[in-house]
């Protein structure tokens, strides 16, 4: 190995790490709000991929529908829970059916007409990203006081129902979306594919919004605050369902995103989001699931680990991208204090 | 009234047992979910073109889907056997449940016609295995074809890269073997998962060990992934794919970077374009205008046409059978297996295959054709 073999491979970990990247800020910030670990992110990665790539082929995505589905069960789900207070249920209307009543009609009448991959991406994003806060209010609002636990196989229940879904809309074929870029430049040794400067200054503007987001606006800060202390938060006002439907969002509107930019990469499938989520997974662990820092680097390792062991050995390389977790969580668990954590 | 429901149901009791017998129950169980669904769904399709009704007999067919997962493929087999009272059983889709419903139909003595491609599913075909057979070809021929073809292109070395799983092992074996006879060397061999997002080190491994040609073994639109990497890293050389790629999503997904590369297939992917006299093509071209009348033009792959071939397979043993014994007995599942064993000359899309207690799979070198790309579409070559 020479080292310009060496330059491609880091930049295409450092691609592959940006994704992962994403992922882990998502999976982070959705476990400290709501302590669920969301395993369905990644289905969401590749949902979000498909549909850009069956709009930017000018077909209508059967994933809208899947969208105004999760809409209709999360808006009946919010009434019946709110059937004592009765005050609530415009706001239960609007939150839960105005994303598909939007992108429904609208893909619906722009898909035929070849909408553009600006167009498709964005309402690729659209159709993906409520489909978080919907499946917030479906499936772990009701047990937001359960145990980390019954969180846990509830979203694991959650990612076999979407993949059987996956199947069902997108069917078994994987598909390759069209770059938002053709161009390669070359620097020295490398050939840098405009689609990899695409996902690095996405999930740069991404990172410093969040940033912005948690460290200068009120709703970010609650975020935070529910994060550290849930208790408090809610003592001093911030409502924990609000503050989970509102990391739910966020997620999905990164999952969504993170899709749409892999897309080109590589053919997905219905089911090839799972890999991708267990990537940021271990990212977000090796990061202690708490610092998003932390998180980011360690993804763009479990990147750069991933490209250089498919040079060396191929056939090892998910074992050792997997395996890499274990010094970490060895270091992690001898040197950090005790986790704080409620359980 | 007592007297009338007793007789309701001894009518309907011995209706049932005419039922019973006029019908020979066929047992499906393919991959229509899961990592296989590509290869399972066009099979499923397929049991619609199957015949209703061979030598008098009605035919049921009971199709249950094992989602690619080896247990609950032996479980399907268990109910089909139990509850259905079957008298054959076809599928599954992929090697690893094959290998592991074996045992059971061998304990329960019911013949089983394996859509699968390794050979190590029907050899030896002694003991759990004499019940078993296969319509796919097995990968041995399919590799023959393709290190004979890279000594007629004059290759001299080449790289493997291919699937992380029982699929590349498979072919990595075949083609050691095969190479070897050839004197073609074996440089470099490179695995990469179905699911995985970039290949670019394995591709440049393989570059780097400058070989004259690579062979990529994937099934489906994944075996494209190498294939886009190849050219992006600037690779200039032949390139050749396995008989797991033929269908029209590989041709899509991999669209202008797949052109030229040649691959084995059966010649049920070229029917059209297959010589006047080629026996196999009125068989292969009845099953493709059927299947796409029903499902779309361009819709065919060749896994589904294994499931057909399972069909002419019946078609040709079951009247041999039906003289011997009375379908839902033991003795017809056994007079069946000696059926299938002693069928020859039988003409499928895949082939023609000579069946015998030695090969349970019969094909010869007729159930194999080299194709390449050109234009985004299968060409037959010469």
């Amino acid at each position: 190995m020479d080292a310009s073999i060496l330059l491609i491979l880091v930049q295409d970990g450092l691609v592959n790490g940006a994704i992962y990247a994403l992922l882990a800020l998502s999976l982070v910030l959705v476990f400290t709000v709501t302590r669920v670990l969301f395993i369905p992110q990644g289905e969401l990665v590749a949902f979000a991929a498909l549909t850009y790539s069956t709009l930017a082929e000018g077909h209508v995505p059967a994933s809208i529908f899947l969208l105004a589905g999760l809409g209709a069960t999360a808006c009946l789900r919010g009434l019946w829970d709110a059937r004592a207070t009765r005050n609530k249920y415009g706001k239960i209307l609007f939150g839960t059916l105005g994303p598909p009543a939007v992108v429904v009609p609208l893909t619906l009448w722009l898909a035929p007409r070849h909408p553009g991959l600006a167009v498709s991406a964005l309402l690729a994003v659209a159709t993906v990203a409520p489909m978080a806060p919907a499946l917030y209010r479906i499936a772990f609002a009701p047990l937001a006081s359960a145990s980390i636990l019954t969180l846990l196989i509830a979203a694991v229940s959650v990612r076999f129902a979407m993949v059987g879904i996956g199947l069902v809309i997108f069917g078994p074929e994987g598909t390759r979306g069209i770059g938002f870029s053709d161009a390669f430049f070359t620097v020295g040794p490398l050939t840098i594919p405009g689609q990899a400067i695409w996902i690095w200054i996405v999930t740069f503007a991404l990172m410093l919004a969040l940033a912005i987001f948690f460290g200068r606006t009120l709703i970010g800060r609650a975020l935070r605050a529910t994060a550290i202390n849930r208790l408090g938060a809610q003592l001093v006002g911030i409502p924990a369902e609000g503050a989970g439907r509102l990391a739910f969002t966020l997620a999905g509107a990164i999952g969504a995103i993170s899709g749409v930019l892999v897309a080109p990469l590589t053919t997905i499938y219905y089911d090839t989001g799972f890999l991708i989520g267990l990537k940021g997974f271990v990212a977000a662990i090796a990061g202690g699931l708490v610092g998003y820092p932390a998180a980011v680097i360690a993804a763009l390792a479990v990147g750069i680990v991933e490209s250089v062991s498919s040079f060396w050995a191929s056939a090892y390389k998910e074992v050792i991208v997997f395996t890499a977790v274990l010094p970490v969580l060895l270091v992690r668990s001898l040197l950090g204090p005790p986790s704080e954590h409620d359980e | 009234m007592k007297f009338h429901i007793a007789l309701g149901a001894l009518i309907a009791l011995a209706a049932a047992t005419v039922a019973k017998a006029d019908t020979i129950k066929v047992g499906i169980t393919v991959s229509q979910t899961g990592p296989a669904a590509s290869l399972g769904i066009p099979q499923r399709n397929s049991v619609a073109l199957l015949p209703t009704e061979i030598a008098g007999q009605k035919i049921e067919y009971i199709v249950l889907d094992d989602a690619t997962d080896a247990t609950k493929a032996v479980a399907n087999t268990r109910k089909l056997i139990d509850e259905d009272n079957v008298d054959v059983i076809i599928g599954p889709s992929i090697t690893p449940a094959a290998l592991a419903m074996v045992d059971v139909v061998g304990e329960k003595k019911v013949p089983l016609i394996v859509l699968a491609a390794s050979a190590r599913i029907i050899e030896p075909p002694t003991g759990a295995k004499a019940w078993v057979f296969k319509t796919p070809q097995n990968d041995s021929l399919m590799a023959d074809a393709v290190a004979a073809r890279m000594a007629q292109d004059g290759v001299k070395s080449i790289a493997f890269i291919g699937f992380n799983d029982s699929y590349g092992d498979g072919w990595l074996t075949e083609i050691t073997r095969a190479l070897a006879a050839k004197n073609i060397a074996l440089l470099d061999t490179e695995r990469y998962a179905r699911t995985d997002t970039s290949v670019t080190g394995q591709v440049l491994k393989a570059i780097s060990a400058k070989p004259d040609a690579i062979l990529i073994a994937g099934a489906g639109s994944p075996a494209a992934l190498p294939a886009k990497a190849l050219v992006e890293r600037g690779y200039k050389g032949r390139v050749y794919q396995t008989h797991g790629v033929a269908n029209a999503d590989f041709l899509r997904v991999g669209g202008k970077d797949v052109e030229g590369e040649i691959l084995p297939a059966g010649p049920v992917l070229v029917a059209d374009q297959l010589p006047a006299n080629n026996e196999v093509k009125p068989v292969a071209q009845k099953y493709v205008s059927q299947y796409e009348a029903k499902y779309g033009a361009g819709s065919m792959a060749t896994f589904g046409a294994h499931l057909y071939d399972a069909g002419l397979l019946l078609t040709a043993a079951i009247p041999e059978a039906l003289k011997k014994a009375k379908p839902g007995t033991a003795e017809f599942r056994s007079a069946l297996r000696d059926a299938m064993e002693h069928q020859t000359g039988v003409v499928m899309t895949q082939g023609v295959a000579n069946l015998s207690p030695a090969d349970h799979n019969g094909f010869d070198a007729r159930a194999r054709v080299m194709v390449t790309v050109r234009d985004g579409k299968w060409l037959l070559l010469p």
